[in-house]
């Protein structure tokens, strides 16, 4: 119970690997929020979390002031957060020739210019606090590129710069900020893929198997204890070697 | 008036770690008193608590010296 007593506020609750982190640090001792965009997510998020107090709560983080409205919410019924993970992501496929402004748009809004105002919605509490945790889910993407994702992948890479900036600015505080990369993951989002892109994709990996979304949970609870509290600025590829930075 | 300018000086003496006689009503949080750019942001959101009230951004990076907090907050708690 490495996390008793500690507000976890996680993104993106209701499935594959969002769904894994916010479990995982329920049950390492975290009180633990996990959001949803819908009120029906969030209900079921709060029935699975309910068995370690944890709940779910809306969030839809491209609604202007949602994200503040949300953060303050908590910080008044459970107290400050003192871990937040940022995991809410979308996908807008689709070969930079065909790509629309509008995918461009929506992909940095929701994966990118969240995780900026998550970060300084919660950075009051923690530098006040001494102490915080800062993880943030890029992906094996952002390092490595892939042929129409262009806009998924600039984001993921965004994600990057801006983890390694913010632990500069907040290591003196106590607070650490880290990117969790997941490789090929077995979730909903990388099952809509076409099975020949698949397989093409699992010969790449050294490990031959796509991973776990408990895999990558596994890393954000490390990043979010006390052992990785030497840990700041990195981004831990988790990808059973598809990639080797 | 008094009031304020000691309650300022306490904040300012707790949020940048030094002796409270150290901090004089001239001091500059950065020249003086060895505050780096996140502790003068911490320092505003101190204010802001003791004296319940929002300092918006422009106004704060205005705020260099303990006379200018001062000022600030005796202006505003005057409204």
């Amino acid at each position: 119970m490495s996390l008793q007593g500690k507000v976890a506020l996680v993104t993106g609750a209701s499935r594959g690997i969002g769904a894994a982190i916010a479990d995982t640090l329920a049950a390492a001792g975290a009180k633990v929020i996990g959001t949803a965009t819908s009120e029906g997510g969030a209900a079921a998020i709060g029935e699975r979390l309910a068995q370690w107090g944890g709940v779910g709560m809306v969030l839809n983080v491209g609604e202007d002031g949602a994200i503040d409205a949300l953060v303050d919410t908590i910080s008044k019924e459970y107290g400050d957060v003192a871990i937040l993970v940022n995991n809410a992501g979308i996908t807008r496929d689709g070969l930079l020739m065909r790509m629309k402004d509008e995918d461009w748009d929506a992909i940095m809004d929701t994966n990118l210019k969240s995780v900026f105002k998550t970060s300084k919605a919660v950075m009051r509490g923690m530098m006040k606090a001494r102490w915080g945790r800062i993880i943030n889910i890029a992906s094996v993407v952002g390092a490595m590129g892939n042929a129409g994702q262009a806009n998924y992948a600039a984001a993921k890479a965004g994600i990057m710069g801006f983890t390694k900036s913010m632990a500069r600015e907040v290591g003196s505080r106590g607070i650490t900020v880290n990117c969790v990369a997941p490789g090929f993951i077995d979730t909903d989002m990388t099952r809509a893929l076409p099975e020949a892109q698949r397989e093409a994709l699992v010969q790449q990996i050294a490990l031959g198997r796509l991973g776990a979304a408990q895999d990558i949970a596994d890393a954000v609870d490390f990043l979010a204890s006390s052992r990785a509290a030497y840990v700041t600025g990195q981004t831990l590829h988790v990808n059973g070697g598809m990639l080797m930075p | 008036m008094e009031n304020i300018e000691a309650r300022v000086k306490k904040i300012v003496a707790e949020q940048l770690g030094v002796n409270e006689a150290e901090v004089k009503i001239d001091s500059s949080f950065v020249d003086d008193l060895g505050a780096d750019s996140l502790d003068t942001v911490e320092l505003v959101m101190a204010l802001e608590e003791e004296f319940e009230c929002e300092i918006p951004d422009e106004e704060a990076e205005k705020i260099t010296t303990v006379q200018q907090a001062v000022d600030y907050v005796t202006a505003h708690l005057n409204k």
